[in-house]
């Protein structure tokens, strides 16, 4: 007996006792079924993270803080030191201190660095436009070099020195603008409040209207020029101190930098006591907690699997069972051991490939009506973000898997099957 | 004198060792010729399947020789075992043991599938074999919707298939009432008659023994008596 024959026997055993092999297929579809959809979730969010957030332009931006020395050696309280000043909240390694001009020149100082810029952290009170109602806003703390995802005009230019901003779409009809194309290029007030109480307001032109996104979120997005204008307004009655502390500070480095390079760059401001994060970095912490919840709802879907894998064995160990003469006929009319197993194994990855490309064919299924349902619903405000998406690849992964686990699940009962003896097979009742 | 198509060469067999030791054969010497029909005749437990067995190259004796055509068959490999026995042997079994849920005609085809035999050829000589056994019109009933008769006449199909030269048949009217098992009995000897298959029937059944060329008897794990047809024709003159 051939392969091809093999393969039609075994489809065609499998197919003998329906009942058993549904049972069991059913086992496997809830374990693939499982797993195609929590692979697709992962798929689809960091897919959407690629898009939204990771259109990176510029690969050349590094955002430097000067973590807390003491927070990874004493858990506890901190000594006071009145040379630094902690910025309340928290940075992307726990509190972070001020940034002082020192600091600003020691990091232009490292070889590597083209430019270093502090980065001013600005808040507005309102937006408001042609005289209109005044909402409240916030001005982002957008990564340098992220590209935005606008649904009209474009993003504001940094270098110009007027006035610019990008509006979330949230804001445009409150603001009273028909729609997004209508806002661009008209002027908005964006009003702020220095130190000692006194209101002002700085005019911008709207440059485009961003999407809402992840990282965007529902703020402004002014340009350079905006920023330090509104900056300088804001820090007016501050100490020289407190107007010279700065978050963190925005490195410019060679474009053509490679990864060791970068890396070596990070290790040169690490050694002086800065820390730097480029933007990948930043969307690659995203990625690695999506993929680590992931990584868990893979977990349960394998252990699902894994039960269902016992299943094959106990199908597979009952059908060996109940063919024991049919066994010892096939073997005393010349069908080989080996033949014998490989009979028993294909029925098995069989079994396996059935429920995988059911349960994959559920999940796609589920997978468009939960798209459906999400689109209209709880992510209608996160337009672009398609939940759950099937990348062919971990689709075909995934069948492979299941198949491969079958088989091994299959190994015990087709070993049994190839060993025993005709004589005895044939006297079995 | 042409070399014999299966000897057996003091064969003995044991099972077990120690006190569960159990020898099913104590040293049997057995030549059979091309074309004959012989029958191993003997109570259950005599040792007589086990005989079969060994000459069907389904166990190997633990001391002694089987030969096929003179080739001592220990000195085969395991796949030239399996290829000798699906292209030489056909066997017919008082079970039956058709597989319940196929088709007449893929329980005749067994073996040609074994041997990898496909599509059309596959489909032709299956029908070629069930034609011989006036059995066309069955190829696509379930074998477990048959009767005893035509279940037995599917087996001897199945054995027939792969134009075999020697047919071992275990009991093979064993399950079946006197009137169907005359039948088959007929189909088998007229086998061997004209197509000069030879043919092995172990059986307790002295009726069934008596219409073969030869009987063996066998007690106790010995031959104890062998009889010609010729002979017993003189004996049967004499007395």
């Amino acid at each position: 007996m051939n392969f091809f024959g093999l393969i039609r026997s075994a489809v065609r055993n499998s197919l003998r006792s329906k009942t058993r092999t549904s049972l069991t297929v059913i086992a496997i579809f809830i374990g693939a079924f499982t797993l195609a959809l929590t692979t697709a979730v992962g798929t689809g969010i960091n897919a959407y993270i690629d898009t939204t957030v990771a259109s990176i332009g510029a690969a050349d931006v590094m955002t430097v803080t000067k973590p807390n020395e003491g927070t990874e050696t004493s858990p506890g309280p901190q000594v006071y030191d009145a040379d630094e000043t902690v910025i309340a909240g928290e940075g992307p390694q726990g509190p972070t201190i001020a940034l002082v001009p020192a600091d600003i020149s020691a990091i232009a100082d490292v070889p590597g660095v083209r430019s270093v810029e502090p980065t001013f952290s600005v808040a507005a009170d309102y937006v408001v436009y042609d005289g209109g109602t005044p909402y409240q806003v916030t001005i982002g703390s957008f990564v340098p070099g992220m590209a935005l995802d606008l649904a009209s005009g474009v993003e504001p230019d940094h270098s110009s020195s007027s006035y610019e901003v990008a509006l979330p779409i949230s804001y445009i009809e409150p603001l009273g603008f028909a729609d997004a194309d209508a806002a661009v290029g008209e002027t908005v007030s964006i009003g702020i409040t220095d130190a000692d109480g006194t209101s002002s307001t700085v005019d911008a032109v709207v440059s485009g209207v961003a999407e809402e996104g992840l990282v965007s979120g529902s703020s402004l997005t002014p340009n350079d020029a905006l920023t330090t204008q509104l900056h300088s307004l804001q820090i007016v009655g501050l100490s020289e101190s407190a107007r010279e502390s700065y978050g963190s500070a925005t490195v410019r480095f060679d474009p053509a930098s490679t990864d060791a390079e970068i890396e070596a760059l990070k290790g040169e401001l690490d050694s002086i006591g800065f820390s730097g994060s480029t933007v990948s970095d930043q969307i690659g912490a995203f990625r690695t907690v999506i993929d680590a919840i992931v990584l868990v709802l893979n977990g349960f879907a394998a252990i699902a699997l894994l039960a269902a894998g016992f299943g094959i064995v106990n199908t597979l160990l009952m059908s060996v069972q109940e063919r024991t003469r049919e066994i010892g006929l096939m073997k005393a009319m010349g069908m080989g051991a080996g033949k014998v197993f490989s009979l028993f194994s294909l029925e098995a990855v069989f079994i396996g490939f059935l429920g995988s490309a059911i349960g994959i064919g559920g999940a796609m299924l589920a997978g468009l009506g939960v798209n459906g349902l999400l689109a209209g619903g709880l992510l209608a405000d996160l337009p672009g973000l398609t939940l759950i998406v099937f990348d062919p690849m971990s689709v075909l992964i995934i069948v492979l898997v299941v198949m491969g686990i079958a088989f091994l699940a299959g190994t015990i009962p087709a070993l049994r099957a190839a060993r025993k003896d005709p004589i005895e097979a044939l006297r079995y009742e | 004198m042409p070399v014999p198509l299966l000897t057996a060469r003091d064969v003995r067999k044991t099972y077990g060792r120690g006190p569960t030791r159990f020898d099913a054969l104590k040293g049997v010497s057995l030549d059979i010729n091309e074309g004959e029909s012989v029958a191993i005749v003997g109570k259950s437990g005599s040792g007589k399947s086990t005989l079969m067995h060994l000459l069907a190259l389904l166990d190997a004796p633990s001391t002694g020789a089987v030969e096929l055509s003179g080739q001592d068959a220990a000195r085969l490999s395991g796949s030239m075992l399996n290829r000798t026995r699906n292209a030489t042997f056909g066997f017919v079994f008082q079970q039956f043991f058709l597989t319940p849920g196929e088709s007449v005609l893929q329980n005749v085809t067994l073996p040609l599938r074994i041997a990898g035999v496909r599509g059309a050829e596959l489909k032709r000589r299956g029908m070629a074999a069930l034609t011989a056994l006036d059995l066309a019109d069955k190829a696509k009933n379930k074998a477990t919707d048959l009767s005893g008769g035509q279940k037995q006449r599917v087996v001897i199909a199945r054995a027939l298939v792969n134009d075999p030269r020697v047919i071992f048949a275990d009991e093979p009217t064993g399950n079946l009432d006197s009137a169907t098992g005359r039948v088959v009995e007929d189909i088998l000897f007229d086998l061997n008659r004209t197509q000069g298959i030879t043919l092995i029937i172990v059986t307790h059944d002295e009726d069934l023994a008596a219409r073969c060329d030869r009987r063996v008897y066998v007690r106790d794990g010995l031959v104890v008596d062998s009889l010609h047809v010729s002979a017993l024709i003189e004996r049967n003159a004499h007395s």
